[in-house]
């Protein structure tokens, strides 16, 4: 009882913090987008009374701290429109199932270790400690996608339908070449003779020294690569080029319906960041080849907030390149994911085949 | 003839596309530490220029004393038909020399195109197009700028002629029959 | 010069070379004029003597040289007969053109003369044209821009004159903008037979004013302030009211006398701001009584009608005169009022429905004041001898109505129409118009029309079309000015739709179509309202000659020689 009680606290946490690093993300973007291009963002909306407090009131409302807070509610009071032509099962559906994933995934992600003082016990921290957690997170990661072409399909109208059918193919493309530069990661990680392992704690424990972004930069780039694909994020926005397609397969939706595809968009990209920082960027470990010393409650905030630290960098990252590069043209994406990406990583993995099993023997 | 421009190849590096990517990265960093291009409006106000054609205001000579004298050569020349004048008689001694002023003096800011034509014809030098820009309303009557706003915005304007003044000294100096 | 007298009896004088025939005795600013020329001049008019002191008409004279030995004329090289011209210029509106004689209007010495006349009426001349009410209309401000130099090199202080002079009720002096060209002083002395106005003090001193203890008050102040070629003498109706190149000029014919003065009407907007005689030689030369130009006040009054009314209750239009033809067709014994301030059309509408209606009568009201021997004349209706062309009636109107009075107390008369009048002014009392259905087209709301069962609200001279017969028995147009209220209705629609539904037949309602059936036949044949010109159409009024006309003398009327001896 007193566990369940626990895991729930936990998971609501988890959620809420989630859901909280969606919102400043959009700040994020706002305001990163805004200084890249020379510009402030937005500094305008405040609260009453936090607002109006000397010198940190004023320098909230600049950085646009109180701005998510708006945005939500803007979502929440617009009028909800649901067009006359849309399948409307489906429509509502989309936006729910693009959350879905994203806050599931979630639940196998590790964010930090807890140390006991007296024992020297290390348990994770994380939700569900699954031993396929990178397999679960694969399946349920690929899910979105399901999102987005149903949104494409139920709007019942062009631009959402290409940005559907773009979306599916390209996520499925590079699906392929985000799997394969994994697996050097856990040939590494289930040496011989060891019981076999998928899960992500056990990645991270593995990173105690060498990260594997060091030794396996290729992999690493790949993943990256794919992350982006797979988010669909600048470069590689196929699914909503607004210049070609308006909004894409979220064009015909409003008001909450499309919060909650933009919310379910940026908490793929926290969780990418974290996998990210999990595989290869050695998870909560501050710096390689630094022994781990901290224990107890101390220990564990600190393991958090150094894994917090990189996957927001992560998220800085996206938005960086965001602001940075043009959008790929459709069939160049295809290129890229099938005769490039798609082939190094075969090249990759066979060649750290044969590094791992020198290495071993 | 069509000419014929051969792309350079490639090398290595620039096929990797990374070095680029990097690069890019860089430029948009540096763009985002750089200081901020924006001017924020309603706080900050960006500097107008000598010569600026805003609002069409009326102005009074350092001696307070209304320029307009209705010719309607404004609201004649003016292009939109904006201005509207109704014009009328001043009998106080102040203004002895000058026997009409308007009575109503309208400028309909929204047909109004700032052309500056009824500043250019004005024979008094009463009515000038200043560095107020920005007109906003609520409704189309208070786009409609009066007498009392024209004159409000306007406020004094230096003279160089005082022309009205010089009949004064005229009468001063003898020439009065 | 044998081959120059001609059996037309003109003569051949030549204007820079070209050849014009032109009456003797013709001065050269006419003569000039008559082939398109213009000469500048502020003091002649042609319509007052000529005072030749402006000297801006100045030009070059000279004459075919004859040898004075001989007496031989003299050539040139050529042959052609050599001109010599005289050393000094001479003003044009003081020299009459003489056979064979020279003028050169656009010569060197001439515009040099021009521009040092200008100069010199400048140097004193106010820069007032931004208050001005003439600027637009100045001859100065025109005269300054075509002949002037262009620059002041004046460097002195300008006279200080008395401004707001007030030289009559209607009449503001600004002696600073006076260039003394005593086009006032001549009017006042010559045509309004009132001498008011003089100069004093000598030079630049010269001052306009009012001899002592008089006032420029007579009947036809204002048209000195049209003749001024300043804005020295303006008018106090319209000062400071509007700029005159916003004014849009309509021409028009003064309704308050049977005179008929040619008016042309300024408007803007559909506002009327001043009336202003329009020159026609026939009839008022270049003049205007004061009193008629006070009319278009009628368009603006508070009593004006502008909604027309069933029993005292605001109605549309066609409710109003569908309304009206319910009672005609109704009532027997209807009588119809008339006025003679109708016109032609109106009169002869009227006429279709009195004899439609086989009315028991048809009344005009008369009016009759004194008549001033210029302008203003005894018969204050302008149109009544059109009623009687167009046979609405075939007597002279009385002032009284009562006549009427008595048939609506004998119940011969049950319904009345009436147009333009007062019937209460005219002599009939409340009582009376109680017991008949009376219908009124009015466009002032008079007693009468608080007693009448429907009142259309009619049309003001300024908002209609129409013709009008003047004393003389001369057709003249009028031209619609302005737009009429929204709720009021063109008279002649208003007669016409009447006419229509009480004879079950079509009837013309617009003032050119009512005039192809007004031409076809009786005193107005072959005329239709395009052909009536500007200046009107002299008609032939003997049949009429019985009447006793009141009309006394004036400026080109002489009355009927019975018509005096009956007086």
């Amino acid at each position: 009882m007193n566990e369940l009680l626990l895991k729930i606290t936990f998971a609501l946490i988890v959620v809420v913090v989630l859901m909280t690093l969606c919102a400043y993300s959009v700040l994020a973007e706002r305001k990163v987008s805004s200084w890249i291009q020379g510009r402030v963002g937005p500094n305008r909306t405040t609260l009453p009374l936090i607002g109006s407090l000397p010198v940190i009131g004023p320098m909230l409302t600049r950085l646009g701290i109180f701005q998510p807070a708006a945005d939500g509610l803007k979502f929440l009071f617009k009028e909800d429109v649901i067009p006359g032509h849309v399948n409307k099962f489906y429509y509502v559906l989309a936006p729910i199932i693009s959350l879905i994933p994203a806050l599931t995934t979630v639940t196998v992600v590790p964010f930090g270790h807890f140390i006991y003082e007296e024992t020297g016990r290390t348990i994770p921290l994380v939700l569900a400690d699954i031993d396929v957690g990178i397999l679960f997170l694969f399946a349920v990661g690929s899910l979105g996608v399901y999102s987005i072409v149903l949104a494409g399909w139920a709007a019942n109208s062009k631009y959402p339908f290409l940005g559907g059918i773009r979306a599916s193919a390209q996520m499925i493309s590079y699906e392929l070449a985000m799997g394969l530069s994994v697996l050097p990661v856990f040939m590494w990680v289930n040496k011989p003779g060891m019981e076999g392992t998928l899960s992500l704690y056990d990645v991270v424990v593995a990173q105690e020294g060498l990260w594997f972004a060091m030794w396996m930069p290729v992999s690493a780039l790949i993943f990256l690569v794919s992350i982006f694909a797979e988010t669909n994020r600048l470069p590689f926005d196929m699914a909503e080029a607004e210049t070609e397609l308006v909004g894409g397969f979220h064009t015909e939706y409003s008001s909450f319906k499309f919060g909650l595809f933009f919310v379910g968009e940026y908490a793929h990209m926290v969780v990418g960041g974290a996998v990210m920082t999990l595989l290869f960027l050695g998870g909560w470990h501050p710096l390689p080849f630094l022994p781990w010393e901290l224990t107890g409650i101390m220990g564990a905030v600190v393991s958090v907030l150094t894994f917090l630290g990189k996957s927001l960098f992560f998220m800085f990252l996206f938005i960086w390149v965001r602001w940075t590069l043009p959008r790929f043209r459709y069939d160049q994406v295809m290129r890229l994911g099938w005769q490039i990406m798609l082939p190094l990583s075969i090249a990759n993995l066979i060649a750290y085949a044969i590094i791992i099993y020198f290495l071993d023997t | 003839m069509a000419i014929i421009l051969k792309r350079k190849p490639l090398n290595l590096l620039e096929k990797l596309y990374l070095p680029q990517i990097v690069a890019g990265l860089s430029t948009t960093l540096k763009h985002m530490v750089a200081p901020k291009e924006t001017m924020e409006y309603p706080e900050e106000r960006p500097p107008i220029p000598k010569g600026y054609r805003g609002v069409p205001t009326l102005v009074k000579d350092p001696e307070g004393r209304e320029k307009c004298v209705s010719c309607q050569l404004c609201e004649f020349v003016c292009p939109p038909k904006a201005i509207r004048i109704i014009p009328g008689e001043i009998q106080d001694e102040e203004h002895a020399n000058v026997e009409k002023a308007p009575k109503e003096f309208d400028i309909d800011m929204l047909r109004c195109i700032y052309c500056g034509m009824c500043e250019e014809v004005c024979p008094e030098e009463a009515i000038w197009l200043q560095n107020q820009y920005s007109m906003s309303g609520y409704s189309r009557e208070e786009m409609v700028n009066n007498k009392e706003k024209l004159y409000e915005l306007g406020g004094t304007l230096p003279d160089q002629h005082f022309k009205w003044k010089k009949k004064k000294e005229a009468e001063a100096a003898g020439n009065a029959h | 010069m044998s081959d120059d007298q001609k059996d037309d009896g003109l003569i051949s004088v030549f204007i820079d070379g070209e050849e014009v025939r032109t009456k003797p005795g013709t001065n050269i600013i006419e003569v000039a004029a008559s082939v398109g020329k213009e000469i500048p001049h502020y003091c002649y008019h042609p319509k007052l003597s000529v005072s030749g002191n402006c000297r801006m008409c100045l030009v070059e004279l000279g004459m075919p040289g004859k040898d004075r030995a001989t007496g031989k004329p003299m050539l040139n090289d050529d042959g052609s007969p050599k001109i010599m011209f005289f050393p000094g210029p001479a003003i044009g509106c003081g020299t009459n053109a003489a056979p064979n004689m020279h003028i050169k209007t656009d010569s060197d010495m001439v515009k040099e003369c021009r521009e040092g006349v200008t100069e010199f009426l400048l140097a004193n001349h106010p820069l007032d044209c931004p208050i001005c009410d003439q600027a637009g209309e100045c001859r100065l401000q025109e005269f300054s821009t075509s002949h002037g130099a262009g620059y002041s090199r004046f460097v002195e202080q300008k006279n200080v004159k008395p401004k707001r002079t007030r030289l009559g009720p209607r009449v503001m002096l600004d002696d600073e903008r006076c260039i003394l060209c005593s086009r006032c002083i001549r009017f006042c002395q010559e045509v309004a037979d009132d001498d008011v106005l003089g100069f004093t003090d000598r030079g630049s001193y010269s001052t306009l004013t009012c001899f002592p203890g008089k006032q420029l008050e007579n009947n036809y102040s204002l048209n000195t302030v049209d003749i001024c070629p300043v804005g020295a003498l303006t008018s106090t109706d319209f000062r400071f009211k509007m700029r005159v190149w916003f004014l849009k000029q309509v021409k028009s014919i003064d309704f308050e006398t049977s005179v008929g003065c040619n008016t042309e009407v300024w408007s803007r907007e559909g506002k009327i701001y001043r009336i202003t005689p329009r020159r026609n030689d026939a009839v008022n030369d270049t003049w205007m009584p004061d009193s008629g130009r006070e009319l278009y006040k009628l368009v603006e009054s508070d009593d004006r009608l502008e909604i027309c009314q069933v029993d005292q209750v605001k109605v549309s239009p066609s409710e109003a005169l569908s309304k009206a033809v319910e009672l005609l067709q109704a009532s027997d014994g209807l009588a119809i009022v008339g006025s003679g301030r109708c016109s032609v059309e109106e009169q002869y509408a009227l006429k279709k429905i009195a004899e439609t209606t086989k009315a028991v009568g048809v009344y005009l009201v008369g009016r009759y004041g004194e008549d001033d021997g210029i302008l203003v004349s005894k018969d204050r209706n302008p149109n009544v001898r059109g009623a009687l062309m167009t046979g609405l009636i075939d007597s002279l109107p009385e002032e009284s109505l009562s006549e009427l009075g008595a048939k609506i107390d004998s119940g011969e008369v049950k319904a009345i129409l009436s147009v333009k009048e007062d019937l209460i002014a005219a002599g009939l009392s409340k009582a009376q118009l109680q017991k008949v259905a009376l219908i009124s087209l009015d466009t002032q709301s008079y007693p009468s029309t608080e007693v009448a069962k429907v009142a259309i609200a009619g049309l003001t001279p300024f908002e209609r079309s129409g013709a009008l017969v003047n004393q003389q028995f001369r057709i003249q147009k009028f031209h619609k000015a302005v737009p009429g209220p929204s709720g009021a209705v063109d008279d002649l629609v208003a007669l016409g739709t009447i006419q229509a539904n009480l004879s079950g037949e079509s009837f013309p309602s617009t003032v050119a179509s009512i005039w192809k059936s007004l031409g076809e036949s009786g005193p107005f044949e072959g005329l239709s309202f395009q052909s009536i010109s500007d200046e009107g159409i002299l008609l032939d009024g003997t049949g009429f000659d019985s009447l006793p006309f009141v009309e006394g003398k004036s400026l080109h009327f002489e009355p009927k020689q019975e018509a005096v001896a009956a007086e």
